[in-house]
């Protein structure tokens, strides 16, 4: 079982490299729409590579409101 | 379809729709590959009437208000229906705004009725606002798992009582819906929408793109938007066509809906139409070059033989492929909420799906102008629809002026409102606040704002002072936020952005300190409230005697300012 701090870095591993963004530039407090420059439309894709990396289902609901990485993990770890 | 002339009330012509086409199918509801459900308007009738039922036994009676927060889904449609059939005015908020935006938004409605999702309603239920709307006397949540605490509310899927519901009927200029186009932090914009605005509205909309039995719409916009409550409801419903319903938007689910529901309308926000150009061009760049020159002669083609109107029998035997990922069945996608660049409209266009684009405000009751296709014209968001009087108001050397209409669509008010809805609605025209002029052949050029707010692609609609509650305190002297547009007007109506006025106290300057307390703030708020720069005054701002900001002389103070320059990145 993961733990949230690997979750989180993972969150951030997977989204500097689909977003092609340096993974040093990103921090678990960022707001990811102004970090990865993405809309809610990319927000949504990044949401399905989430959850084919984790292997888990995350409904759109799940993510409505949030933007940093931190609460994206905390979500994602309640669900693994 | 029905023959809409004859109704006096929504809740009037959906209850005949349903008798009449109660074989057809009216709703598809899938979550990602599977199809979750699929009603038919006899079906529907049976899911709604218990509502109805149940909603008189506990006192909803005529003119009381019911919300729904909800995403698109079956049961927003069936409590929308139990709602007019029990003469109620329904109160339709985004599921997108934070919690304490909903409460805000539920207290000001006065509704007395509630009808909401589980993760929505454990949302709502964390945040400390709840107290404050003690309006609510029933609360019922679709979806809850067995074991939740529903601690003073109801089961949706539990609550209904045998019996046939009494219809009771409305007038046409009663009441039907209060629509909140946007107020959020600050003061509540309440649409008040009579039976009669949606009534003619259908009408005109219908005239030009029809639904017909057996045809599917697929509703992605949130129902709430008066986009999708048109064209994704009451228009289909009372022509009989079917209703599409993805419980995901993710954009792989959304592709495949076209081709496996055979979808022939779509409504689009400008954002989610350019992302999909993006796709299907990069789909084309990669063809290998012989059949890449095959496909830009066979799109040349059609795009000389469309020239004068749509021909979609044609297009789609010349663009098979494209055609056929869309379902083969795609007459027009419709987009609105906000302005669409007429790059985006020529590229579908010349593949031979005309994009229905137009121009609209929740106030005219959803559109204004629309284009008919005969011919396109990318450059310009069409002619009035049908009803409609449009006048350009005081209109400049160039013939550009504010745009403001007359019609039967026009909203009644704002909710407890009546000074601002004196401002927006002078002499029975309302005053769009945008700008725009007729070209010579009667269709209507938009060309910036005259208000101070701003539309983004995804079809929000901002307006600086809801906004500003979220910097309140901030260490400076005072801070004030503007539309970027409405300082600097740049004649467009794209790429608009929210910027931070500040003037800051003597001796003060711009530390990092402030800037990430700025930015903090600008975070939490949702991201398409947020502002994007920073701009700095240095003298006072000018107030009324009850110290107000006079925004517009603030903004020609500031415009003395060189744009490019004033703005500070934030």
């Amino acid at each position: 079982m993961r733990t949230i701090d690997q979750t989180t870095q993972e969150v951030l591993t997977l989204a500097s490299t689909h977003f092609e963004v340096p993974a040093d530039s990103l921090a678990p407090d960022d707001d990811f729409f102004k970090k990865l420059g993405i809309n809610s439309l990319q927000a949504l894709d990044l949401l399905s590579r989430l959850e084919n990396h984790f292997g888990i289902g995350l409904p759109d609901y799940e993510v409505q409101g949030v933007s940093d990485f931190r609460t994206l993990a905390s979500r994602i770890q309640s669900r693994l | 379809m029905l023959d809409l002339a004859k109704y006096q009330s929504i809740g009037a012509a959906l209850k005949d729709a349903l008798g009449q086409f109660s074989g057809e199918v009216c709703l598809i509801e899938a979550d990602r590959e599977r199809e979750k459900e699929r009603l038919t308007y006899r079906e529907f009738q049976d899911r709604a009437d218990p509502l109805a039922q149940a909603l008189q036994e506990a006192g909803f009676n005529a003119n009381d208000r019911a919300a729904i927060i909800m995403t698109n889904q079956s049961k927003w449609l069936i409590s929308a229906y139990a709602i007019f059939h029990c003469g109620g005015v329904l109160v339709p908020l985004d599921y997108k705004l934070t919690p304490e935006e909903q409460w805000q938004l539920l207290k000001h409605s006065g509704a007395s009725v509630l009808v909401t999702e589980y993760p929505i309603w454990r949302q709502l239920t964390a945040s400390p606002s709840r107290a404050s709307a003690t309006n609510l006397k029933t609360i019922l949540v679709t979806e809850a798992p067995p074991r939740a605490d529903l601690s003073g509310t109801r089961r949706w899927e539990e609550f209904s009582s045998t019996g046939e519901p009494t219809f009771i009927p409305r007038q046409r200029k009663d009441v039907a819906t209060i629509v909140y186009s946007s107020g959020t932090g600050g003061r509540p914009k309440g649409c008040m929408m009579t039976h009669e605005n949606y009534l003619e509205q259908c009408v005109a909309l219908t005239s030009i793109y029809a639904f017909a039995p057996g045809e599917r719409y697929l509703s992605i916009l949130p129902t709430n938007h008066a986009i999708d409550f048109m064209v994704g409801f009451f228009g289909p419903f009372i022509c009989g066509a079917a209703v599409v319903h993805l419980r995901t938007l993710r954009p792989e689910y959304v592709r495949e809906a076209f081709p496996k529901y055979k979808i022939t309308y779509v409504s689009l926000v400008p954002l989610v139409l350019k992302n999909l150009q993006k796709g299907l061009q990069a789909r084309f760049d990669a063809l290998p070059s012989g059949k890449q020159k095959l496909f830009n002669a066979l799109v040349a083609v059609n795009k000389a033989l469309t020239k004068s109107q749509p021909r979609l029998a044609l297009s789609r035997r010349l663009l098979k492929q494209v055609h056929q990922a869309f379902g083969g069945e795609l007459r027009a996608i419709i987009v609105g909420g906000a302005f669409t660049e007429p790059q985006t409209l020529q590229f579908f266009y010349d593949l031979g799906i005309p994009v229905a684009n137009g121009y609209g405000l929740t106030q005219a009751g959803t559109a204004i102008t629309v284009n008919d296709l005969k011919p396109f014209r990318a450059d310009t968001v069409g002619k009035p629809l049908p009803g409609m009087d449009v006048r350009i108001l005081n209109p400049a050397a160039d013939g550009v002026g504010e745009v403001s209409v007359r019609s039967k669509t026009v909203m009644s008010g704002y909710l407890n409102e009546s000074e601002l809805t004196a401002e927006t609605i002078v002499n029975g025209w309302l005053m769009t606040g945008d700008l725009g002029r007729f070209d010579s052949t009667g269709h209507l050029q938009l060309f910036g704002r005259k208000k101070n707010m701003i539309v983004t692609e995804e079809g929000k609609n901002i307006y600086p002072e809801d906004v500003e509650a979220a910097f309140e305190s901030l260490p400076v002297k005072e801070f004030c936020i503007f539309a970027a547009n409405y300082i600097w007007p740049q004649r467009t109506m794209v790429g608009e952005q929210l910027l931070l006025v500040l003037h800051l106290e003597q001796g003060q300057t711009l530390t990092d300190e402030l800037r990430r307390d700025i930015s903090a703030r600008n975070n939490r708020l949702l991201n398409y409230k947020r502002v994007h720069g920073l701009v700095l005054f240095t003298a006072d701002f000018p107030r009324t005697a009850s110290l107000k900001i006079k925004r517009n002389i603030l903004a020609g103070r500031l415009a003395q300012q060189d744009r490019a320059a004033a703005i500070l990145p934030l």
